[in-house]
């Protein structure tokens, strides 16, 4: 074949690939990713839209640290959504699991460990036991789903409208329906308002996160050059390193500007046994379950982009057969993706229960739903194959902030549903006639 | 193109002798034994629903035989699953190219088998550096590695199944039904890439069903209908109509003269 000049489509082929060089424009430059780029400005829009209608009051640091914190819990569900649905599953119980794990987890803190085994409550080990009880709980449930789905064949549909059922009731059985409170406090540090990292703390992340970034765009511009492959410009690595810096200390800086309110600072200080200077102020600064997010989605973009198990997801996704023929294990893949999915169920139960600081019979009831959102109006196509971490998380996000900027202007709330019920299907239909138009899939 | 084949009276490069195998009753390869020479191209021709693809699939991993066994290069081995028959150097072009559309042509070119970091994560850049060689060599026009699969042409589609299978050093190729979805000019293509790679002594199967394909670039070519094997021969020693024969009527050539004479 050296020798052969042959080419497979002459009129396809050979046109485009001298000439795309040349007519590239400033989003392929940039390497941007357009539908992103549509989301941000869909979300951005409600944004300033609903500061509009309620006066300056949704884009204050209050409301936005509120946000945050009401958008972890479905977030960190959406992010293991995404591989279940990019390898054409669905998984209908996270919303029961999560229930079932907080059902756990709230026994195991209050009843188990401090009066079975006798460790007292308050003992320094209960959370972490607790935690771990959880995970333990949500993944086990987790791959045994994925065993009925991958090896016994059952339908993902069935098998988790079953659990769906299944664990909720678990849940309501192991708990007698009762709410269980008060949960550990070091325990509650996870949920939000109760556990953030101060002014100084979250400056340090947020340089430390900055400095992460423009390694990695650094690390994969050299790689390219060291393949020979072509580069952006040096400016626009330069406006984009420009626009991470200003995104992320831009959200430190705001998060950090939601000052604690003075008569919970008094009592703070009263609790020390110390009197509070005049006129002092403290920020919360980064909840910790804002960081938990943070490390969940980039341990899952790097899962999905740079591992092989990542790999093997999204081209089982895509094409079932070949990866079968392609020696990948695509029935312990689907236990894998379920597993992982039950897991993070599992930590979205800790960040669930912790910020109500109890747990209650109705715990993640919809979740399911507002989890399958999030990742589909993220961009996740659940014909398989295409999906990302983060757009799910904006995805959560753009739903939170529709939910709770509604309640701030004042609609009813079945209006409010029927709202986000309609945009759902409205931003599928987006992506659908995006996808035609771009030709992919 | 032929001359050397019939010297070659060593050990086989592939046999597969007596294979079984039944889905539901239905006996789709009933004890066929087919061998392969090293530098060999073996046609396996039949209609649709011979048998010829499900036969090749036990050497590819894609099925588990009932019974039967595989000797590569004389010894037995044992081939469970795809991951099994590339440890052997056996690499499939499918019919369906197995292709994941939405990933771009490195990834389908390393699928399985993805370069990795020191740090154990997948190298993207050295895979479509090494893609972007090989594709120089099979098919130079070739230019869209970033995007997905699905955005390229039939032929594009196929040089980058062929790449995968070429890439890895494989000794046995199977190729099934190669050319099926081609035009001409790409018809050519695999064409004189199996007359390259024969030549640098690789045995290959080349399954189909289009008689000038086989007289044209096969040594020998084993015919199967309903699951059985008709029978094997020297592709000089027959003519087209006694392929059309075998594959039609499942008889012998001469076998018909001497039962009908």
């Amino acid at each position: 074949m050296t020798q052969t000049d042959t080419d497979t489509s002459p009129t396809a082929a050979s046109v485009p690939t001298s000439i795309p060089a040349r007519r590239r424009n400033l989003v392929q430059m940039l390497e941007l990713d357009l539908r992103l780029l549509g989301m941000v400005a869909a979300f951005a829009v409600l944004c300033i839209g609903f500061d509009l209608l309620t006066g300056g009051r949704f884009l204050t640091p209050r409301n936005i640290f509120n946000l945050t914190i009401q958008t972890v819990s479905v977030a960190i569900m959406a992010c293991g959504m995404v591989f279940v649905i990019v390898t054409r599953n669905i998984d209908l119980s996270v919303g029961a699991l999560l229930a079932t794990c907080s059902a756990v987890m709230a026994m195991t803190q209050t009843r188990i460990l401090p009066e079975t085994l006798g460790l007292g409550l308050g003992h320094p080990l209960i959370p972490w036991i607790t935690i771990l009880a959880g995970l333990l709980v949500g993944t086990l449930i987790g791959a045994f789903q994925g065993y009925l789905v991958g090896y016994l064949t059952i339908p993902a549909f069935i098998v988790t409208l079953g659990g769906f059922l299944v664990w909720r009731n678990v849940a309501w059985y192991m708990t007698s329906g009762q709410t269980i409170g008060p949960l550990d406090q070091t325990f509650v540090k996870f949920g939000g308002i109760s556990g953030t990292l101060g002014v100084t703390g979250s400056w340090i992340v947020g340089v430390l996160a900055l400095a992460a970034a423009l390694y990695g765009l650094w690390g994969a511009r050299r790689n390219k050059i060291k393949h020979g492959f072509t580069v952006k410009p040096l400016w626009a690595e330069a406006a984009l390193a420009g626009l991470i810096a200003v995104a992320i200390l831009g959200f430190v800086a705001v998060l950090n500007a939601y000052e604690i309110p003075t008569r919970r600072l008094e009592r703070m200080f009263e609790a020390r046994g110390e009197v509070m200077p005049e006129g002092f102020t403290q920020g919360y600064g980064i909840p910790i379950s804002v960081l938990v997010l943070i490390f969940i989605a980039v341990a899952m973009t790097v899962l999905a982009r740079r591992t092989r198990l990542g790999r093997y997801i999204f081209a089982t996704g895509g094409n079932p057969d070949a990866a079968e023929l392609s020696g990948i294990n695509t029935r312990l893949l689907t236990v894998k993706i379920f597993a992982l999915m039950g897991a993070l169920c599992a930590i979205s139960a800790v960040v669930a229960s912790a910020r109500l600081a109890n747990h209650s019979n109705d715990i993640g009831t919809l979740d399911e739903l507002r989890v399958i959102a999030a990742a589909v109006i993220g961009g996740t196509a659940l014909a398989g194959g295409a999906g990302t971490i983060h757009g799910a998380i904006l995805g959560a996000l753009i739903m939170q902030s529709l939910q709770s900027g509604m309640a701030m202007v004042g609609v009813d709330a079945p209006l409010q549903n029927i709202v986000v019920g309609a945009v759902l299907v409205l931003a599928v239909l987006i992506d659908i006639l995006y996808r035609k138009r771009t030709g992919e899939a | 193109m032929t001359g050397t084949k019939r010297t070659k009276a060593d050990t086989p490069l592939v046999e597969m002798r007596d294979m079984c195998i039944s889905f539901g009753g239905v006996h789709a390869v009933d004890h066929v034994s087919v061998d392969l020479h090293a530098g060999e191209v073996v046609g396996l021709l039949g209609h649709n629903g011979a048998g010829k693809s499900t036969l090749i699939k036990m050497l590819s991993g894609a099925y588990k035989a009932d019974s039967g066994e595989i000797r590569i290069n004389g010894e037995r081995v044992e081939i469970h699953n795809p991951r099994d028959a590339r440890r052997h150097n056996i690499e499939t072009i499918y019919q369906t190219l197995a292709l994941a559309d939405n990933l771009d042509a490195a990834s389908n070119l390393f699928l399985g088998r993805e370069l990795v970091t020191p740090f154990g994560l997948v190298d993207e850049d050295a895979m479509e550096a090494e893609t972007r060689k090989i594709m120089a060599r099979l098919n130079p026009n070739f230019a869209k590695f970033s995007e997905p699969v699905s955005a390229l042409s039939g032929g594009q589609r196929q040089s980058v199944a062929i790449a995968r299978a070429v890439y890895f050093n494989a000794r046995i190729l199977i190729m099934d039904e190669p050319t099926a979805a081609l035009g001409p000019h790409e018809t050519q293509m695999v064409s004189e890439l199996i007359t390259q790679l024969k030549s640098e002594g690789i045995g290959i199967f080349l399954i189909s069903h289009d008689i000038h394909d086989v007289m044209e670039l096969c040594d020998r070519a084993s015919v199967m209908k309903n699951g059985k094997l008709v029978g094997t021969v020297d592709v000089d020693d027959v003519t087209d109509d006694d392929l059309l024969g075998m594959i039609i009527l499942g008889k012998q050539p001469g076998q018909a003269s001497a039962t009908e004479g």
